[in-house]
């Protein structure tokens, strides 16, 4: 990637709060601040990973970044275009370079179309192509995903989890997109299937050019697929890097944390060992002053109470690696091992 | 030591509209005091079902145990009236569940449902009594707050905190053999690993055998003593935990244990995978199950199922071409 690049995706302080509602009236009675504040770009071709437990706004700011939520505040900008203020015909035809791949394919498919019409619906969508032309876009689709042709007069019921999630992808990339999100597309799969999905991914992302957001809570999966890494918790990006950067060299307590979680197929490494965070994730409803991570960092210090870190190049790290820590690189992770 | 808890040979079969699948196909395994047993496949391998065989929990009438016995101490629960198998449920035998939220039930308090197991298996305890026992037993399973939460209902905690409601009322009573079906599967990595954390002391302290079933051979490599890995509704292949990882003998669990991206694997390079899908049970193929799959399939695979065959002293593989494994 050349500095003189343009991103094709830049996100910019992108904040989406959610009011609630209650009591007699109906009123405003809190705020869900499930995305608070969120930067990062994407470049044409790379992937950037979204990585966090369930609650630190990942989905949601995938969502908020294809406009399937307005933003609050902040912006998205594609190709330098700012989607806020963009409306029908013009968000339609931008839709075109944007794809998104879901974590469950089977609700997110028709059930009631065969699989040959899913795959033809961008097109008709778009007003692209004639039925002919069309009908053998959606074949060859088929078989770029590695799907039967005798896929095409089938329904979703037939097909297992990981053939479906085949057939999500498609219908993401049928328009040929610039950028597509992923959120989640291989967590509810076997793992023999996972890695067949992820080995499809990476082949079109070569073939095709195409960008990703890949949002997983899975840190190894996420660092398999990704150029760059952020690390999310409670609707703020508390780490990013490059991926071998980041695992080499985890700044944050919590990015640390999350690593030392993961389960790795390696007997050496038995649980009674390892270092454990406490606590749970406290509610985006109510989150903590100062760092959001301070209720449950081993580190904390008073000023981690009171004052909100910001994300600043990480101390003494490599380029393109920041941190939101107040104590960053001072830190000793505790190993377990 | 002799076995606590031994299956034989069980076999169970599901009545469906389209006839009976045969989903358990002779499954044999034993477990000792202390120890843990970990139970590892994907979906549709048959370890759910067996665990509920075990229970007698399968789903009535279409699940049916065909053959085999489940042996507590000698005892084959699988013959006991239904009667005698309640006062084994719960205070011998326990089970917990992926998903605490449907296990537990809605409607009633934490307390109320910690009160029936001890209600059920010790019914000459006092209401002062199972209020103390159930304040301890929260306190135990690491719930803060554990006078509060009695109170609650399970739709008032977090998933972490309806997990350990959940081991709290199967430990209630000291079981010896807890059974763990996926329990941290639906939980964040970070929660996962308090709650793995907190099975191994509660094991630990009260020398229960424990069998944990998952699709994770990470979550099996961090716990547990032994694993058998599951295919198809049968054991493929059976060895210590720590041999398992270091030199796997059946080219199924060769197949999981690279499919897996690693922290330190090198990032955008293809996985090896396991090509095709698992086959119907409705339509297994003469001979061994995993030979459409398996890079090692030869004619003496499709001619005959293979037996289990003991490769060393505790190891075991139902492949007859293991050797050809480097």
């Amino acid at each position: 990637m050349s500095a003189g690049a343009r991103p094709l995706l830049e996100v910019k302080d992108l904040k989406m709060h959610f009011p609630v509602h209650g009591g007699i009236l109906f009123r405003r009675v809190a705020t869900v601040f499930a995305v608070d504040g969120v930067s990062f770009d994407v470049m044409p071709g790379e992937t950037v990973g979204l990585v966090g437990e369930s609650g630190c706004g990942k989905s949601t700011l995938g969502k908020a970044i294809l406009r399937l939520y307005d933003p609050t505040a902040g912006q998205v900008l594609f190709e330098g275009r700012d989607l806020a203020g963009v409306r029908g015909k013009e968000l339609r035809s931008l839709r075109r370079d944007l794809g998104i791949i879901f974590q469950d394919p089977y609700e997110s498919l028709n059930q009631t179309h065969p699989i040959g019409f899913i795959l033809q619906e961008p097109f008709l969508i778009h007003g692209v192509g004639t039925p002919e032309s069309r009908r053998a876009w959606a074949r060859e689709l088929l078989a770029k995903v590695g799907l039967p042709p005798s896929a095409f007069d089938r329904y979703p019921h037939e097909f297992s989890g990981g053939q479906r999630q085949r057939i999500g992808i498609a219908r993401a990339i049928a328009l040929k997109p610039k950028l597509v999100i992923l959120d989640e597309p291989v967590s509810a799969l076997d793992v023999s299937i996972q890695s067949q999905i992820l080995n499809l991914l990476l082949d079109l992302q070569r073939e095709m050019g195409l960008a990703y957001v890949f949002i997983a809570h899975d840190l190894a999966v996420v660092k398999h697929v990704s150029d760059r890494i952020a690390v999310m918790y409670l609707g703020k990006v508390v780490e990013t890097a490059p991926a071998d950067e980041l695992h080499a060299r985890p700044l944050h307590p919590y990015t640390q944390a999350l690593m030392a979680s993961i389960p790795e197929p390696d007997p050496s490494r038995r649980i009674e060992d390892k270092p454990v965070l406490e606590g749970d994730v406290p509610s985006p409803r109510n989150p903590p002053p100062g760092c959001r991570f301070h209720t449950r960092c081993p580190f904390a210090q008073a000023r981690c109470r009171e004052e909100e870190p910001i994300l600043r190049p990480g101390p003494g790290a490599a380029a393109g690696h920041q941190v939101a820590c107040h104590y960053a690189g001072e830190l000793v992770p505790k190993e377990g091992r | 030591m002799p076995p606590i808890l031994e299956v034989r040979g069980l076999k169970v079969r599901f009545d469906g509209e389209a006839g009976p699948v045969r989903v358990v196909r002779g499954v044999s395994f034993a477990l000792e005091r202390g120890r843990t047993l970990g139970i590892v496949g994907e979906s549709g391998s048959g370890k759910s079902v067996t665990s509920l065989a075990v229970m007698r929990l399968l789903p009535k009438p279409a699940g049916v145990v065909e053959n085999g016995e489940v042996l507590l101490e000698g005892r084959d629960l699988a013959k006991l009236p239904a009667r005698e198998m309640a006062k084994v449920r719960g205070r011998r035998v326990s089970m917990i569940f992926q998903e605490p939220m449907t296990a537990l039930n809605p409607v009633q308090t934490v307390r109320r449902q910690l009160a029936e197991s001890y209600e059920l298996h010790h019914p000459d305890m006092t209401t002062a009594q199972v209020a103390e026992a159930s304040l301890k037993m929260l306190q135990e399973v690491g719930i803060p707050d554990p006078g509060k939460r009695l109170d609650e209902y399970p739709h008032q905690l977090s998933g972490g905190m309806r997990q350990r409601v959940m081991i709290a009322i199967a430990l209630a009573c000291r079981p010896d053999v807890l059974i763990a079906d996926e329990p941290t599967t639906a939980l964040d990595v970070t929660i996962q690993a308090q709650i793995l954390k907190l099975i191994k002391r509660l094991q630990k302290e009260n020398g229960m055998a424990v069998v944990f079933i998952t699709h994770d051979l990470g979550v099996i490599a961090e716990l547990c003593d032994e694993v058998v890995v599951m295919y198809a509704g049968q054991i493929v292949e059976r060895a210590p935990a720590a041999e398992l990882y270091r030199a796997p003998k059946h080219p199924y669990t060769r197949g999981l244990l690279d499919s897996i991206p690693r922290l330190d694997s090198v990032r955008k390079t293809r996985l090896p995978t396991i090509e095709g899908m698992v086959p119907d049970f409705a339509d297994l193929p003469a001979g061994c199950a995993f030979q459409n799959r398996c890079p090692l399939a030869a004619d003496e695979c499709r001619a005959a199922p293979p037996e289990l065959q003991a490769v060393a002293a505790d190891r075991a593989t139902r492949c007859v071409r293991w050797k050809e494994l480097a």
